[in-house]
C-alpha cells in the first residue's frame, strides 16, 4: 500500500536513479523521505539528503544527469518558481542521464499560497509531461519517463496533485534496473548555453516536439475510448479520469473519452474526438490549459465546456460530484453540515517556541502602530491569526527579509522581518546581504526551532550555524542577539526586541528553542531505544 | 462488497492508525483499497479526514462521492458532523463523545450530540474514558474501531490480526492492550445500540 508519493519514490529506486534532490514542500515531501528511509536505497548508495532550496536541487539533479546518471528532483508547485531558471534552461541544454522533475501541484490550496498549474511550465519550456491517474500509473510512468528522457536527451516532468500524492493504493513493482555508469555527454558543449550554441540547441528542442508528440500518442498512457453517444466527447486529464469513471458504476461511459496523461497533446487523438463529437467537455485538475488550447482565443469552433464556461468551477480541486454535475447527473449530497459546526483552522501547537517569540515581539512593538512585520512561510505564518495577529505578510520564501528592506528603504521604521531557520537558508541569506550592503535599518527575527517544522520536521540545512552565517554576511556581532523563547524570559526578550527595533542598522534576533513536535519525536525514539537496550 | 468510510478527527489525533488497521485487514483478504489522507498544514490541530474505500472491485476515485459513504467514523464529535454531506441515507455515523476543544467558539457539546442523534443510524461512545480506564487514552482510536467493527463486513478476526501485525513490533503487551481496547469498543457500541 503506497502513497502516490511513495510509489514514485519506489519507482525511482527501481528505475536505477543515483540520486534524488529536493527541498521539502507539501505535497511532494514524502517522495524524498521515502528514499531517505529506504534500506534498499541505502544499499544502492542513492544520495537523498535535503537541498537548501529547489534551485540548488534542480541544478544538482542536472549535474548528475550531465555525468550520465539518472536523477530525480522533486518539489511542490511553487518550488518550481524558485527553480524555474534552471528548469527552463535545462530544456535547452537537454539531459544526458535520465532526469525526471516531479512537480506536485496543490489545487484547492490545501497547504499552499496558490494553485498554479505546473503543466504551464512544461509547455513554456517545451518538455514532455506525464500526469498519472493512479498510484500504479505513477510508478509505471517513472520507468517510462526515464526511458523517454534518455531516448530524447530531455528532462521529463512528472506532474502530480495533492490528491494522488497523499492517497494510498496497491502498486505492483517491476524488476529493478541497475544504475548508469558515469558517461559524459558526447558533445561537451551540450551544456554550454552561449548564444551561438543555445540557438542551435533551442532549434533542436523545437524540432523534437514532433517526436515528443508521437511518444504521447504511442506511450500507452493516453487512450481513446469510444462510446456510442457522439453528442459529447470528454477529455479527462490525470485524476479526472477516475472521477469520470466513478460516475459510471460499470465503468463504461456512453460518450467517447480521451484519457489524457501524457503531453504534448497527441493531435490526432484530440482531432478524432473533436471531429466525431458535437461538443467537448474538458475535465482537468488545475488551470484550464487543455481547455484553453482546444477552445482557442476566438472560440470559433465547436462548443468546448469546462472551467472557462462555468460547466466546472473555475477554481479548486475536482471531485466525483463536480464531475457528475458537469455531466448533468443528479446530485447525491447527503444531509447538510449543521450550522453549529465551527471552522477549525490549523494553529500553533501548545508550547510552540514561536508563541513566546511572538509575545515578546508584539509587546516590544506596542508603542508603534500595527502593520510593520513582514513574514514568511512556515508554522509561524499561523501567527497571522488570533490571538497573536503578529505578522502582516506572507508571499514567497525569503520575501520577509527583502520586503522589510524595501519598506525600510521607503522610510518605515522599525521594519521587522520574521523568518524561520529553514526558510532563511532557503532564500533569506541573499536578502540579508542586500540589507548589510545598504546598512538598511531592519530587524530580522530568525525563528530557530532547529527544523523545517511546517512540512513535518525535516533537517534544517544550517543547524546551529545561523549566527555564523549572519556574521559572515556582515551583520555586526553586537546586533546578533540570541534568545531563549520561554515565558519566564519574556521581559528580557521583550527588552532585546525593543533595543534592536530602535537601532538604525541591520540587526538579527535569533529566538532559539526546538520545535515541540520534533523534540517529542526525539524523546520517543530515545525512550524506545532505551527500552530495547534494557531488554537486551 | 463495497465499504466507503470517512475517518474524521483533528490533526494529531491519529486517525491514520485506524485507517491502517482496516486497510491492512482488507488488503490481506484480497480486497481493493484506495485511501486519501490529509498531510501538511491541517495536521497542526486543524480538521483532518481520510477517505477509505474498500471494494471487491477496482476502486476508481480516491475520493468518496457525497451521499455515498457507508460510514463516518470520527474520533471527535463535532468533526463527525462536518462530513454529513458524504453520508448515505442508510450510512452509520459512529463517533467518540469526547470533544477536542482547541478553538474559542467550540459549540455546546449537548447541542452537538442532539445533532448527531438526528442521523438515522448513529453510535456515540466515550472512547477516551473507556481507553483511560483501561490504562491509556492513546487506545481511544482502537476503541472507536471496535465500535465500527460490526459494520465493516469483515470478520472481527481480520481486524484482530491486523492489530497484531501493526503493533507486533512494539511487543506482546502493546498488542494485547490494543486488542482489549478493540473489544471494549465493540461491546460499548453494541450496548449503545441496544440501549
Ligand atoms: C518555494 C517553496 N518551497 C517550499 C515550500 C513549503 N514550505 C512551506 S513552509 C516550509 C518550511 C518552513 O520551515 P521554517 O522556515 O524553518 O519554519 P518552521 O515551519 O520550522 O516554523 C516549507 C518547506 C513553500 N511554501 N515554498
Ligand atoms: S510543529 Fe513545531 S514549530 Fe510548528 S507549531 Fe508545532 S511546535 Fe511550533
Amino acid at each position: 500500500m503506497l502513497l502516490g508519493d511513495e510509489a514514485i519514490a519506489q519507482a525511482a529506486i527501481d528505475a536505477g536513479i543515483s540520486g534524488i534532490f529536493a527541498y521539502p514542500g507539501t505535497p511532494s515531501t514524502e517522495i524524498t523521505e521515502y528514499v531517505q528511509q529506504s534500506k534498499e536505497a541505502k544499499e544502492k548508495g542513492i544520495r537523498s539528503d535535503w537541498a537548501a532550496n529547489e534551485k540548488t536541487a534542480m541544478e544538482a539533479s542536472l549535474g548528475m544527469s550531465y555525468a550520465g546518471k539518472r536523477s530525480m528532483v522533486c518539489m511542490k508547485h511553487v518550488g518550481l518558481n524558485v527553480a524555474a531558471d534552471a528548469f527552463i534552461n535545462s530544456a535547452i541544454t537537454g539531459a544526458n542521464g535520465g532526469m525526471i522533475v516531479v512537480a506536485a501541484d496543490d489545487p484547492s490550496m490545501h497547504s499552499s499560497q496558490n494553485e498554479q498549474d505546473s503543466r504551464f511550465y512544461a509547455k513554456f519550456s517545451f518538455i514532455p509531461v506525464l500526469e498519472p491517474s493512479s498510484q500504479q500509473e505513477a510508478y509505471d510512468m517513472v520507468h517510462y519517463g526515464f526511458d523517454l528522457s534518455e531516448k530524447y536527451k530531455i528532462p521529463v516532468m512528472l506532474r502530480i496533485t495533492t490528491r494522488l500524492a497523499h492517497s494510498r493504493s496497491g502498486v505492483v513493482r517491476t524488476t529493478p534496473r541497475p544504475q548508469n555508469e558515469i558517461k559524459l555527454p558526447e558533445n561537451l558543449r551540450q551544456f554550454v548555453l552561449l548564444p551561438s550554441i543555445a540557438r542551435k540547441q533551442y532549434r533542436e528542442l523545437l524540432d523534437n516536439q514532433v517526436f515528443f508528440e508521437k511518444a504521447s500518442a504511442e506511450g500507452g498512457f493516453n487512450a481513446y475510448i469510444d462510446g456510442p453517444d457522439k453528442s459529447m466527447g470528454i477529455i479527462a486529464c490525470g485524476l479526472a479520469f477516475n472521477y469520470l469513471m466513478e460516475n459510471y458504476p460499470d465503468r463504461t461511459v456512453p460518450y467517447p473519452v480521451l484519457k489524457l496523461a501524457q503531453y504534448p497533446m497527441p493531435e490526432d487523438m484530440v482531432r478524432k474526438l473533436y471531429d466525431t463529437c458535437d461538443t467537448l467537455l474538458v475535465l482537468e485538475d488545475g488551470y484550464p490549459i487543455v481547455e484553453e488550447m482546444i477552445k482557442g482565443f476566438l472560440n470559433l469552433g465547436k462548443q468546448v465546456k469546462g472551467r472557462l464556461d462555468g460547466t466546472v468551477p473555475r477554481t479548486g480541486e475536482l471531485n466525483p460530484n463536480i464531475v457528475a454535475a458537469s455531466l448533468g447527473m443528479e446530485n447525491t449530497t447527503g444531509m447538510p453540515v449543521p450550522d453549529l459546526v465551527a471552522g477549525r483552522p490549523p494553529s500553533l501547537c501548545n508550547g510552540c517556541p514561536h508563541i513566546d517569540s511572538f509575545n515578546a515581539m508584539n509587546e516590544a512593538l506596542e508603542k508603534w502602530a500595527k502593520g510593520r512585520v513582514f513574514s514568511d512561510i512556515g508554522c509561524y505564518t499561523l501567527g497571522a491569526f488570533k490571538p497573536y495577529e503578529a505578522i502582516n505578510t506572507c508571499v514567497d520564501m525569503g520575501a520577509s527579509v527583502t520586503m522589510a528592506k524595501g519598506a525600510a528603504d521607503a522610510g518605515l521604521h522599525p521594519a521587522v522581518a520574521v523568518i524561520g531557520d529553514s526558510t532563511f537558508t532557503h532564500s533569506g541569506i541573499t536578502g540579508l546581504l542586500d540589507c548589510v550592503n545598504d546598512n538598511t535599518p531592519v530587524t530580522i527575527i530568525i525563528l530557530d526551532n532547529a527544523t523545517t517544522a511546517m512540512t513535518g520536521g525535516q533537517k534544517s540545512s544550517a543547524l546551529n550555524r545561523i549566527e555564523e552565517i549572519c556574521q559572515g554576511v556582515g551583520v555586526h556581532p553586537d546586533h546578533i542577539r540570541v534568545l531563549k523563547p520561554l515565558r519566564k524570559h519574556h521581559e528580557a526578550n521583550e527588552q532585546v526586541c525593543k533595543e534592536e527595533f530602535e537601532y538604525k542598522g541591520v540587526s538579527v534576533i535569533i529566538p532559539r528553542r526546538e520545535c515541540i513536535q520534533t523534540l517529542n519525536k526525539r524523546m520517543r525514539q530515545k525512550f524506545a531505544e532505551k527500552k530495547k537496550n534494557e531488554k537486551k | 462488497m463495497k465499504k466507503d468510510i470517512i475517518l474524521a478527527g483533528v490533526g494529531g489525533q491519529g486517525i491514520l492508525s485506524i485507517a491502517a488497521t482496516i486497510g491492512m485487514a482488507a488488503v490481506d483478504h484480497g480486497l481493493y483499497l484506495k485511501q486519501a489522507e490529509v498531510h501538511g498544514m491541517s495536521q497542526r490541530g486543524g480538521d483532518v479526514q481520510s477517505h477509505l474505500r474498500i471494494s471487491d472491485k477496482e476502486v476508481a476515485s480516491d475520493l468518496i462521492p457525497q451521499g455515498r459513504a457507508d460510514m463516518i467514523l470520527s474520533v471527535e464529535p463535532m468533526e463527525s458532523l462536518r462530513y454529513l454531506p458524504y453520508l448515505s441515507p442508510e450510512g452509520w455515523l459512529i463517533t467518540n463523545a469526547k470533544p477536542f476543544i482547541n478553538i474559542p467558539e467550540y459549540p455546546d457539546v449537548e447541542v452537538i450530540l442532539s445533532e448527531i442523534r438526528k442521523v438515522k443510524n448513529h453510535i456515540v461512545i466515550d472512547a477516551d474514558t473507556i481507553a483511560k480506564e483501561m490504562g491509556s487514552v492513546k487506545a481511544a482510536n482502537m476503541v472507536m474501531l471496535g465500535a465500527a467493527a460490526p459494520f465493516l463486513e469483515m470478520d472481527y478476526s481480520w481486524l484482530e490480526q491486523s492489530v497484531r501485525n501493526l503493533f507486533g513490533r512494539k511487543g506482546e503487551e502493546v498488542v494485547s492492550f490494543n486488542l482489549d481496547a478493540l473489544k471494549a469498543g465493540l461491546e460499548a457500541g453494541e450496548k449503545y445500540r441496544k440501549a
